[in-house]
């Protein structure tokens, strides 16, 4: 393991290895991200097995501080990849300058990686022009720091994607614990010159309000609105507007970026129905039977559903049979694995095994882990509706119309888990 | 191509190859060799033999290349500062260089170098680079300004950097503005008196503007920078609010709760009533929710933050149960602070839900997290009281499980529950009574043997259970032993006949067999009940208990709002302000809550309002009421002693001593039981070590004075010793103290005592600032471990050189007492007459000519009612405290005494006090520039007079 040149660069040694053997090497799990050893504090984070530490002896802002080390990491695989102990060797020269441009006496500065690109590469710094240098400047300390001025395609257009992950624990019984989607709009935008753009989507509050205007819209619309529970955006979203007249506006980064983020909780179409039957058999069998069934329109197919089954510790062998699909024990991950490729909506499939137990004299009950579930679906579960994104580029010399647009909604599970 | 070559090399002669190559002539040859010497430092190499070669790279049109250098100088230059003066030329060289990248990267990398001589070089060219035409420059520079202050805070302010740094925060440049913000917060934060950060509105409003403009970080400086502001009136609370609110929907999670910091903070001004106010609370819930699905560490500092939020203001988040609940894959640090928080909010509307999810986490893997689901089945049903027949029926089903650490946990809770409910649940004995057997951790047992105990009517084989578990007395912890004596003692008393002989033997156990003080003072305080008074015994022993409070492990108010200032910061993910991890005085600010300004919502209450304190505008720090409530039941529970505690003696006096002790912990109902849920009955003088020929306990000291005469003429009156910090907020340890004069130094006399069941050492103490500047002129000396049950005396001598901050009131002290388990706080109020100094004798004519000048809107009366003493006495008394009388007059029968005396901020106070013979009250009239002492003036002339 490596520990992160991050650390040592500003710090005294010692406080590198307190860390390390405090807290890499501890016995124990880790029992909190933010340590206090010697009245130095540790934050880390860990990306596969690179542990990223900042260290600190002052009442500093915490959440700053790890907000800035996932900026870091995303900086980091924007210009190398992912992040592994090679690509840190093989680039730490890349790695101190981009930390010194970003991080100053501990304050962090502009981290747009678009930014970033214009003057720092992996090939090198490269030498500029006069007026290289001074666009670059005033990028990086500028009011719109994520995006340069001149760019310039053939063809202007933008992908827009909805990507949805809908969370559900469910009861034994078949009632909802909680639910959620957790969205994200991610857009990809190959636009010429500074586009102002315009989003809209079918949010409850905008569609009401403009519902009060033509009232024989209200019942339709309202309908089909849905009402978000609070919502994040990128740093070019002007929020003062979107608090005020609830608009998103913005002058988009070239290329990808995340645009929004959202929650929401009510009226989510939960596209499968896990339903769990545990029976215990005297002390040495388990009889599961699990059913799933879909709930969207029959016309769209659902992709990559696997359900996992938890097994107890001391099973000795199991028996499946599975009407869709393919299902198999997995004894090092404790759990059946059904996999089902493809399933079109409102179907049913059931799945039933026999587990063969070793007696134990270990008085603790097995403690039953929920029974998970993966899959993706073409539609937002969320029942989110992108209306328009309207572009206008006053200085160049295409319209809304010109820019070609995509949008594509993909529904994916994030925690979903139903008790059994 | 890639760099990991670099960290292979390892041979011998590495650095004189490197050396060579250094000194090639081949540009590409050099670049390569300087990587090479990063790697090695990189790793812990020491390279710094390299310098002056490095060094000699540095000249070069090749940004890359200098970079690298300059890296390794910011690393070495340090270990070699007369080397590193040979970088300087370049240095100033390149803040000059056509390239504004290149100049700031000059100005950044000569600030990082921290020796003295590259400072001083460094001051021009940062006054250029701060006025640069390229912003770049500037934003860089501004945080330059930072950087040499923490070298070389003098020199910055000499060279008026502070003042440039301030107009930067008018500047056209989003990004400039923000560094500017950051650099002088972080300046102003080790300077807290200077005005520094100069905020009014017209500064505010420039920096809501810059807001909107700038990158997430210097939304972070702007948003931190303002939560210091204190606006004027709720209006100006209300309009940063409104500029703040839109924050919330940013991505950065760092910035989302600067905003919520902002925004509680000045939440504070606004009234309730307003439609704002609801408006904002309705605003702050969803954003909160939604760093719930931020990554695993900002949801563990979100979670630690949303702690404090729900307990200063429970309504935001009271219809958000469901999104604290625990996920199977959440990391370990989450699930405890989601459940924490669960049990925070479950109120009637809930609580079927909460149970449902708590039993579900009973049966989880983590042991750590299945007690505290446990515990929080328990804290449920002490909480919500229709809910505690369903609780207490999920905890019998946990008990089924037969899990060792599940019956512990769950025996323990139910002991609370009883206490809560008295006579409500007792069916369930039975049960408990069942898996006595499996309980192995002392705190289990002792709840277990307190069951038994308070119900000894009801279980048949009580006898049996008890002496079952006497069998190996002498095994069992203290908690346990004591728990047991007290169990057999109740069993006797609810059923004398049969039990006549345990009861015996459980005696002579714990006086007779035992090392323990503790122990043995219980034993002979129950054996001389018992033999002397049964029906006393039975009504001091079988007493009704007070109830348990419900809301348990609360954060002090006090300590709430001063972490609520700190929301996002480290302070707020310890819950410990920040003078507890930070080394020196930085960051250390008291930081308080702004007043409310409506004036029907006034928090104030008269009493801890002190006459001519200054209204409104003044940060008020309200009052902690726990550690006021606690003070005031000590004091009163304390006898009242006037005899000098420093005239140590060891003359013991076993019986009397032990009546002391023992008859506190019994009406304390046995703390050391329930502790924790027993608040406001402190332990008080319980552990008085006689047997260790310590200094006498307060106890004593009472019956001494009788013979010991009032008063000493050698120092300023002293105060009984009140406790400071009861042992059960401070983890077993108690300190009780009071403040002494004598010979013109202060001295603060302490006494700690262990409670714990583990030895205590590596004691320190620390002062908050405080309005005279009070700091400990020597460190805590405690020169052996305090060994459980000890106690130690010590005189901690104080001086008045320390940092100054208004405390309010004038005369709080605020403490902090460290030791090897954790830090404490505690706060006390110091009595003002320990500031009189010894030249306080004013000339005549000067008390004239003074008491003239002072404007009368400066004169305070006071009435001191009941004081028997005669002129003599009364003036004898004050000077032996430093109120020196300079003129006494007789008036119409009345004396008047002319006193003044000084403080050791050097503030005279003139007075005059009129004493009628014969009318046990005395009119004082004080006069004083600085009026607010009058008040503690008053109080002192009281305690002197009447003690």
């Amino acid at each position: 393991m490596l520990s992160s040149l991050y650390a040592s660069f500003s710090l005294r040694r010692n406080a590198v290895d307190a860390f390390r053997v405090n807290v890499i090497h501890a016995r124990q799990q880790v029992r909190s991200p933010v340590t206090n050893i010697a009245r130095t504090s540790f934050f880390h984070v860990k990306r596969s097995n690179i542990w990223l530490a900042a260290v600190t002896k002052q009442n500093v802002n915490a959440a700053m501080v790890f907000e800035f080390l996932y900026k870091m990491c995303d900086v980091m695989a924007a210009y190398f990849g992912k992040i592994s102990e090679e690509n840190i060797k093989n680039n730490f020269v890349l790695i101190y300058e981009l930390l010194d441009e970003i991080l100053d006496f501990g304050y962090p500065q502009n981290s747009e990686t678009g930014a970033l690109k214009t003057f720092i590469t992996q090939q090198g710094i490269k030498s500029q022009t006069k007026e290289e240098q001074s666009q670059i400047t005033s990028q990086v300390t500028g009011q719109i720091g994520w995006r340069r001025e001149g760019i310039k395609y053939r063809r202007n257009e933008l992908f827009l994607d909805v990507l949805e992950s809908v969370n559900l624990l469910m009861s034994p019984q078949g009632q909802v614990l909680s639910a959620h989607v957790s969205g994200r709009v991610v857009m990809k935008s190959y636009l010429s010159g500074m586009p102002e753009c315009k989003f809209g989507m079918n949010d409850k509050i905008v569609i009401e309000k403009q519902g009060k205007g033509t009232a024989d819209e209200t019942g339709k619309s309202g309908k089909q609105s849905i009402a978000i529970d609070d919502c994040t955006f990128h740093q070019c979203v002007r929020l003062s507007k979107f608090d005020s007249e609830r608009s998103i506006s913005f002058i988009p980064p070239d290329g990808e970026f995340e645009l929004m983020r959202y929650r929401t909780t009510k009226d989510i179409i939960l596209p499968f129905r896990v339903i769990p039957l545990v029976r215990e058999v005297g002390r040495t069998k388990l009889e599961v039977k699990v059913v799933i069934k879909s709930n969207f329109k029959p016309s769209l197919l659902a992709q990559k559903i696997e359900v996992r089954i938890p097994t107890p510790l001391n099973t000795s062998g199991v028996q499946v049979i599975c009407m869709k699909g393919k299902a198999k024990y997995k004894a090092s991950e404790n759990a059946i694995v059904w996999k089902i490729k493809r399933m079109a909506g409102m179907k049913e499939s059931q799945i039933s095994a026999e587990i063969e137990l070793l007696p134990t004299n270990d008085k603790k009950k097995w403690a039953r882990p929920p029974i998970s579930m993966n899959f993706e679906v073409p539609f937002a579960p969320s029942g989110l509706k992108v209306r328009y994104l309207k572009v206008f580029e006053p200085k160049l010399n295409y319209s809304d119309h010109d820019v070609i647009k995509w949008v594509r909604y993909i529904g994916r599970s994030g925690i979903y888990e139903t008790r059994c | 191509m890639t760099d990991s070559k670099y960290f292979t090399t390892t041979k011998k002669g590495e650095i004189f190859e490197l050396k060579a190559e250094l000194n090639s002539d081949k540009k590409e040859k050099k670049k390569e060799a300087v990587k090479k010497v990063i790697a090695s430092m990189t790793v812990g190499k020491d390279v710094s033999a390299l310098f002056p070669d490095v060094v000699n790279c540095m000249q070069t049109d090749n940004l890359e290349l200098k970079k690298l250098v300059y890296l390794y100088l910011m690393n070495y230059a340090k270990s070699q500062p007369d080397m590193a003066i040979m970088a300087v030329n370049t240095f100033v060289k390149d803040c000059e260089d056509p390239n504004p990248l290149i100049r700031a990267l000059a100005v950044r990398t000569m600030g990082c170098i921290r020796v003295d001589k590259i400072t001083e070089y460094l001051c021009e060219p940062l006054r250029k680079c701060l006025k640069d035409e390229d912003p770049y420059v500037r934003k860089t520079a501004a945080v330059c300004v930072a950087k040499l202050h923490d070298i070389n805070a003098q020199l910055v302010e000499d060279q008026g950097f502070l003042d440039t740094l301030k107009d930067l925060i008018s500047d056209s440049n989003p990004m400039v503005v923000a560094n500017a913000v950051a650099a002088l917060s972080e300046i102003a934060e080790s300077h807290p008196s200077s005005n520094l950060l100069d905020l009014n509105p017209q500064s505010i409003n420039k920096l809501l503007t810059a807001l909107n403009e700038c990158t997430e970080w210097g939304q972070i400086f702007i948003l931190d920078c303002l939560a210091n502001y204190m606006p004027k009136d709720d209006r100006e609370a209300q309009s940063i609010c409104e500029r703040v609110t839109p924050r919330l929907s940013h991505a950065n999670s760092a910035v989302v709760l600067s905003a919520v910091k902002v925004l509680m903070k000045f939440m504070e001004m606004l009234s309730k009533d307003l439609d704002y106010y609801g408006t904002l609370l309705k605003k702050l819930a969803p954003p909160l929710v939604t760093l719930l699905s931020a990554e695993p560490e900002l949801q563990y500092v979100a979670l630690r933050n949303i702690n404090l939020i729900v307990q200063k203001r429970p309504e935001i988040l009271k219809h958000e149960m469901k999104v604290f609940f625990v996920k199977y894959n959440d990391p370990i640090y989450v699930k405890l602070e989601k459940l924490d928080i669960m049990i925070r909010l479950a109120s009637q509307a809930n609580i079927a839900q909460v149970l449902a999810e708590l039993k579900e986490y009973a049966t989880e893997v983590d042991v750590d997290f299945v007690r505290k689901a446990v515990r929080a089945i328990g804290r449920c049903a002490i909480k919500v009281e229709q809910s505690a027949e369903r609780c207490v029926s999920t905890l019998l089903d946990l008990i089924q499980t037969k899990v060792n650490y599940v019956v512990q946990e769950a025996i323990v809770v139910i002991k609370d529950i009883f206490r809560k409910y008295p006579n409500k649940y007792e069916s369930v004995i039975a049960t408990l009574c069942e898996n006595l057997d499996s309980l192995d951790e002392p705190e289990a047992r002792a709840a277990m043997i307190w069951i038994v105990g308070e119900y000894a009517e009801r279980i048949d084989n009580a006898d049996e259970l008890l002496e079952s578990f006497l069998e190996g007395f002498h095994d069992e912890s203290t908690q346990v032993q004591l728990q047991l004596l007290t169990a057999i003692v109740k069993l006797f008393l609810k059923k004398p006949t049969e039990t006549q002989e345990l009861v015996q033997q459980v005696l002579s156990l714990a006086t007779q067999d035992s090392d323990n003080p503790d122990l043995r003072d219980r034993g002979y305080i129950y054996w001389r009940l018992l033999s002397t008074d049964p029906v006393a015994a039975k009504e001091v022993v079988l007493a009704e208990k007070p109830l348990i409070s419900e809301e348990t492990d609360l954060i002090e108010p006090t300590l709430l709002d001063e972490l609520i200032c700190y929301i996002g910061t480290l302070a707020s993910v310890y819950h410990k302000p920040p003078s507890a991890f930070v080394e020196g005085g930085r960051g250390v600010v008291h930081k308080s809550l702004p007043p409310r300004t409506a004036s029907s919502e006034s928090t104030e209450s008269p009493e801890t309002a002190p006459a001519g304190a200054p209204s409104g505008d003044q940060p008020d720090v309200i009052p902690a009421q726990g550690d006021l409530l606690g003070d005031l039941l000590n004091l009163d529970l304390g006898p009242p002693v006037s005899g000098p505690p420093l005239a140590a003696s060891s003359i013991q006096m076993g019986a009397v001593d032990l009546l002391g002790g023992g008859l506190d912990s019994l009406m304390g109902d046995e703390p050391e039981g329930i502790g924790d849920t027993n608040f406001g009955v402190p332990p008080a003088a319980a552990a008085a070590p006689a047997r260790l020929g310590a200094p006498i306990s307060s106890g004593l000291s009472d019956l001494f004075d009788l013979t010991s005469g009032v008063g000493t003429l050698s120092g300023s009156y002293v105060a009984p010793k009140a406790v400071w910090l009861p042992a059960m907020k401070a983890k077993g340890l108690e300190i009780s103290g009071t403040f002494t004069r004598q010979v013109g130094s202060i001295s603060m006399d302490l006494q700690l005592t262990n409670k714990a069941l583990q030895v205590m050492t590596d004691f320190a103490i620390q002062f908050n600032r405080n309005s005279f500047g009070l700091a400990p002129a020597a460190p805590l000396q405690v020169h052996a471990p305090l060994s459980p049950n000890q106690t130690v005396e010590i005189s901690l001598p104080l001086n008045t050189v320390g940092s100054v901050m208004k405390m309010e009131p004038l005369n709080n002290l605020q403490v902090a007492v460290k030791n090897n388990i954790d830090v404490f706080y505690f706060s006390t109020l110091y009595p003002l007459h320990v500031l009189f100094v010894e030249d306080g004798k004013m000339d005549r004519q000067m008390f004239l000519a003074t008491w003239k000048d002072i404007p009368n809107e400066n004169e305070a009366q006071f009435q001191i009612r009941d004081c028997p003493l005669n002129t003599e006495a009364a003036s004898g008394k004050l000077q032996s405290s430093n109120i020196f009388t300079i003129a006494k007059r007789n008036v119409e029968g009345q004396d008047m005494l002319y006193q003044s005396l000084k403080l050791t901020n050097g503030i005279w106070v003139l007075a005059e006090l009129r004493i009628q013979p014969g009318n046990p009250s005395f009119m004082l009239s004080l006069k004083c520039r600085a009026p607010e002492v009058s008040q503690h003036v008053y109080q002192a002339y009281e305690t002197i007079l009447k003690n």
